[in-house]
């Protein structure tokens, strides 16, 4: 699927993807998965011969538009449950480590 | 009293006409579970004492005289990725495990409002990843029908709580394959509908553009009278059809296909699809010919590249959705000194193999630099896809294919060699790209003497030709 | 600010505002400041598994609504996913229109006349609020912190210029006329320190306006459209140090610290910020037909230029006087232009509406508009002096009314007639001879101390204008 001069997928490119998706992967699962992802990612080289300039990306099967609700208010769930779910709670809040950084 | 009814259009008719109490049903299903969950593992939980519970109020609204729904003291088992107020819902992941929504899905509400009784929720691949059921957390799910075998997935246990007949139905979600692959591998019907059919609200998402709610059932009629309750129109849910799919009645379900066009999907008869299985197609071909229908081998190329699509798209769309299990506001939780350390800590302590390396995947088709030559190219080429289905569709009414390549595999045969595994999807995947229905109908044993499923396939909203084609398929299967 | 050396600041600035629905973007939660933390949530706006998305149509007529105020297209549009890890957003990914956005190509002009661009301003979901816990609630020495979800999902709309501004002084009037036209159009109640209204703004330096832009950073956390000018004007005089110490911006997010009076490190852009950006499958498109569009043009009230002009064609006060956009900005403009209409003069209509009515302008909108003719009226015929109007105003907007002439009397308003206020005004000079001499003398301070005085006598009801007129007479003579 890649453009041809896609290269193969590296062990530096899993190791980005797990940072990005907040998984820790050892050595070992790291030379496992980049020999997994990228004998994907070559099958999926099959389309590479197919034209598509001038072919719409299709996101969504549906043809769907402006799907709306109205403005009207909902009951709300009980903070008890709520919060009953959480790992950690403290002051009707959900308690977590402290953050690093700020938000993007 | 006859022998007791087995299918759910018989339990409901015979629990409205007297002849059954809805108890009595629930009991002799949890008979069934009794005597073989321990050796299949179908369920993740059985739910006896809410399930005797819905019984009790069903005998109690018939015994008052009330109107009963048309599903009224079916027992029904929930793939565990429906949310279930009060009740665990897992996705077969550690990282859910304890979990119990504040809310029930959709379908649950609906088929409750018709009168069926959750008795179960069964087992899956982790998040509805994988074609075995060997994903899960909690164990595998093992095949009714030789317990060496996978039932297939990921809505493997809902398809063996029917085979087992632990229920007459079941709800599964389909993705890729995973209501028709495990249908097919344990002998019994699975529909995935028209994409927009059934509301997704309460469904946990494992492709959101790409999954839908659909049944399994014994037989063709239970199928349709359980799509019947839980397809409509949904205001929670954006992608559902406003108007609904059309109601399957008796006509439909009368097996009448004379005159009708049907195609069967050269590309899919080719190297990669065992030969009993071919076999058990040309004869459900030569079934349908001779009952009228016009069948002929139809080209639908793009068709090939489904696989290639869909292994990028549906990580892609995963790696967002599995993003909020994150151990803050549910489920699991890893402590760390700082919050990107339990992000890390659970994360990986939460997910098996198979959801990270889909989760990676889809990280990576959507990075910067990457996301044209991979995700963006894979959109274009579902677009293809649709295009070449809709032309086939100009031409028949439905398409024909195997359901899988192969009967139910051993456990192990493909677990170190994801792509192998992810081929047992080639069949099922296009119509989720396209958004159409798809049902896989039971027709005779392989070599192995193991189920073998055909595939009829129809375009959005063909509900009705789809089941007038699998009710045949159903009549004229040895 | 003039800056050194020939340097050129460039300014863009980011506004998120908070529209004022009743629910959330995507969920029937109400859309509440200052509840109880994690009362005003549901599956879908805490992220549960298995949750869906449905647009608030009010939402998408509020964003039509500034979209048309801002002179923007409003064009059909999509949401993506915009993707990372954080405790305040529950998904992990935020819902926001990327590049189909509703608005686009709009601008807004500033009461001087000068035109900013506007890119876009497009649809997003607001993220849930944490409270850090130690470290005097900062972010930075926290020993954890605090989420409270009440916020997740509340509809935004982010408003973004051109880098056109060129003057803290355009960027603070670009906000305040965004927040007087966010106001005015019922979209957003524009409070920045409930944070309603959020600015960011994104500025570089050049050494000359033909020149590149230089690396911009970002600075957040500006809480008041006074703070804004001075974020501004701190934040390029430090670029232009740096540069010329022959170093170079990075580029960053910078914090504005108010008690500091200084822009500090906050985040810099990692090459790691990689938001993965894909179409919301969850949603269907937006395309808004073009009679729905149609009527929200056609239904937009009336902008604050246009209410500006108003009242300066009323008063004959220059339309980008101060008193004019005060009274327009406290939605007093109505009173002042109505009191004209009725015979009051503008000139004392508009200098009592932009001081003593605006001091309780809550009052001063629900005040009726003969009494304050009345008032105006009193005054401008020398019935009563401007101090005694001042005190006749108070009475009626303390009280919610009542007739003017009656608490004049109460209070024993009169106008003093001249011969009167000229003997007073003699004696005091008589009394005071030496400050009498600075006066003639031309030392102007002791202007306040004669006038002062007369008041003193007359028990305040002398008019101080004419107190003025009879010393300068005097001087004179
Ligand atoms: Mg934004
Ligand atoms: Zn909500």
């Amino acid at each position: 699927m890649a453009a041809p001069m896609a290269k193969r997928l590296t062990r530096e490119d899993v190791a980005h993807v797990a940072l990005l998706a907040r998984l820790e992967v050892t050595e070992d699962e790291l030379d496992m998965f980049t020999g997994q992802l990228a004998d994907i990612l070559e099958h999926a080289d099959d389309v590479e011969a197919l034209d598509v300039s001038g072919v719409d990306a299709m996101a969504h099967p549906l043809q769907l538009r402006n799907v709306f609700r109205d403005d009207v208010v909902q009951p709300c769930l009980d903070r008890d449950e709520v919060l009953a779910q959480a790992p950690a709670a403290e002051e009707g809040r959900f308690r977590v480590p402290r953050i690093l950084g700020e938000a993007p | 009293m006859t022998a007791a009814p087995t299918t759910a259009v018989d339990i409901a008719a015979a629990v409205r006409a007297g002849d059954v109490s809805a108890a009595e049903v629930v009991e002799s299903h949890l008979a069934a579970i009794d005597g073989r969950e321990a050796e299949l593992h179908a369920c993740n939980t059985v739910l006896a004492d809410e399930a005797r519970a819905a019984a009790a109020r069903v005998d109690a609204a018939h015994a008052a005289g009330e109107t009963l729904g048309p599903l009224a003291g079916v027992p029904v088992a929930l793939k565990d990725n429906m949310c279930t107020r009060g009740i665990p819902t897992t996705c077969s992941s550690k990282i859910l495990e304890g979990w119990r929504p504040p809310y029930d899905a959709t379908v649950v509400t609906r088929l409750q409002a018709a009168g069926a009784i959750v008795i179960a929720k069964t087992n899956l691949d982790e998040f509805a990843m994988g074609s075995s059921t060997e994903n899960s957390a909690f164990g595998p799910t093992k095949n009714p029908h030789d317990i060496t075998k996978v039932p297939g997935g990921s809505s493997g246990g809902s398809a063996v709580a029917v085979a087992a007949g632990f229920a007459p139905i079941a709800l599964g979600s389909d993705t890729g394959g995973s209501i028709r692959q495990p249908a097919a591998l344990c002998g019994v019907v699975g529909l995935k509908p028209t994409y927009g059919a059934v509301s997704r609200y309460g469904l946990i998402a494992f492709a959101s553009s790409l999954d839908q709610i659909g049944p399994f059932s014994a037989t063709v009629a239970d199928a349709a009278a359980t799509l019947n309750v839980i397809a409509g129109y949904d205001p929670r849910d954006s992608t559902s059809y406003a108007d609904g799919i059309p109601t399957i009645g008796s006509e439909e379900l009368a097996g009448e296909v004379s005159g009708m066009r049907v195609g069967i999907i050269t590309e899919l008869l080719g190297d990669g699809i065992a030969d009993d299985v071919k076999r058990r197609l040309t004869e459900a071909a030569d079934a349908l010919s001779s009952a009228g229908a016009k069948v002929e081998e139809t080209s639908v190329p793009a068709c090939i590249y489904g696989l290639s699509a869909y292994y990028l798209i549906a990580p892609a769309e995963a790696s967002s959705n599995l993003a909020r299990y994150d151990g803050v506001r549910y489920g699991l939780r890893v402590d760390a000194d700082n919050i990107t350390g339990m992000y890390t800590q659970t994360r990986t302590a939460g997910f098996g193999p198979e959801v990270k390396r889909r989760i990676m995947l889809g990280t990576y088709a959507l990075s910067a630099g990457y996301y044209d030559a991979y995700y963006g190219k894979a959109l274009k080429v579902r677009s293809l896809i649709a295009r070449d289905f809709a032309a086939a569709y100009e031409k028949y009414d439905v398409l024909l294919s195997p359901t899988a390549p192969t009967t139910a595999f051993g456990f192990g045969a493909k677990t170190d060699n994801p792509l192998a595994m992810y081929l047992s999807d080639v069949c099922t995947i296009p119509s989720n790209l396209c958004g159409d229905p798809a049902i896989s109908v039971p027709f005779g044993t392989g070599d192995d003497g193991m189920p073998v499923g055909v595939q009829v396939l129809a375009p959005a909203l063909g509900e009705p030709a789809l089941f007038r084609v699998a009710a045949a398929l159903e009549g004229s299967a040895s | 600010m003039i800056l050194p050396n020939g340097w050129v600041m460039v300014i863009g600035l980011e506004v998120h505002c908070e529209l004022k629905t009743a629910t959330k973007l995507f969920c029937g939660c109400p859309n509440m400041f200052g509840d109880e933390p994690n009362t005003n949530v549901c599956p879908t706006c805490l992220g549960l598994p298995g949750s869906l998305p449905v647009l608030n149509h009010e939402a998408v007529e509020l964003a039509m609504r500034i979209g048309a105020a801002l002179n923007c297209q409003i064009m059909p549009s999509t949401f993506h996913r915009k993707n990372y890890f954080y405790p305040d957003m529950p998904k992990d990914y935020q819902v926001s229109q990327y590049d189909e956005p509703i608005n686009v190509d709009g601008f807004l002009v500033l009461p001087d006349g000068f035109r900013v661009g506007v890119t876009r301003a497009h649809i997003e979901e607001d993220t849930g609020k944490s409270t850090h816990v130690g470290g005097d609630g900062r972010i930075h020495g926290a020993t954890h912190s605090l989420v409270d979800y009440n916020r997740s999902g509340v509809p935004l709309v982010e408003i973004v210029s051109e880098p056109d501004m060129r003057t803290a002084e355009q960027a603070r009037a670009y906000v305040s006329e965004l927040r007087a036209i966010l106001v005015a159009t019922g979209a957003s109640d524009g409070r920045m320190e409930e944070g309603s209204m959020r600015v960011d703004a994104n500025i570089s330096v050049r050494r000359s306006e033909n020149d590149e832009f230089g690396t911009r950073c970002e600075i957040k956390n500006v809480n008041s459209i006074r703070s804004l000018g001075r974020a501004i004007e701190y934040e390029a005089a430090r670029q232009i140090e740096l540069i010329e110490a022959g170093e170079r911006v990075i580029q960053q997010t910078r914090h504005w610290n108010e008690q500091e009076g200084r822009t500090i490190t906050g985040r810099v852009k990692e090459d790691a910020d990689d938001y993965r950006y894909f179409l919301e499958p969850d949603l269907v498109p937006l395309a808004p037909d073009d009679s729905w569009i149609a009527n929200v043009r056609g239904n937009i009230a009336v902008l604050p230029a246009a209410r500006r002009d108003a009242v300066a064609a009323a008063t004959g006060a220059d339309a980008s006087a101060t008193a004019v956009a005060t009274v327009v900005d406290l939605q007093l403009d109505d009173l002042v232009v109505a009191a004209v209409q009725a015979g009051a003069d503008g000139r004392i209509a508009l200098a009592r509406a932009s001081n003593e009515v605006a001091a309780d302008a809550e009052a001063g909108r629900a005040l009726d508009v003969a009494a304050f003719t009345a008032v105006i009226a009193m005054e401008s015929a020398g019935e009563i002096t401007a101090t005694q109007a001042k005190t006749v105003l108070g009475e009626l907007l303390a009280n919610g009314g009542g007739d003017p002439k009656a608490i004049a009397a109460k209070h024993g308003f009169e106008a003093m007639d001249t011969s009167a206020l000229d003997s007073i005004v003699d004696e005091i000079i008589a009394a005071n001879p030496n400050e009498w001499q600075r006066y003639k003398d031309g030392d102007g301070k002791v202007t306040g101390f004669f006038v002062g005085q007369v008041m003193k006598a007359t028990g305040g009801k002398a008019d101080g204008k004419a107190v003025t007129a009879a010393l300068v007479a005097r001087a004179k003579g």
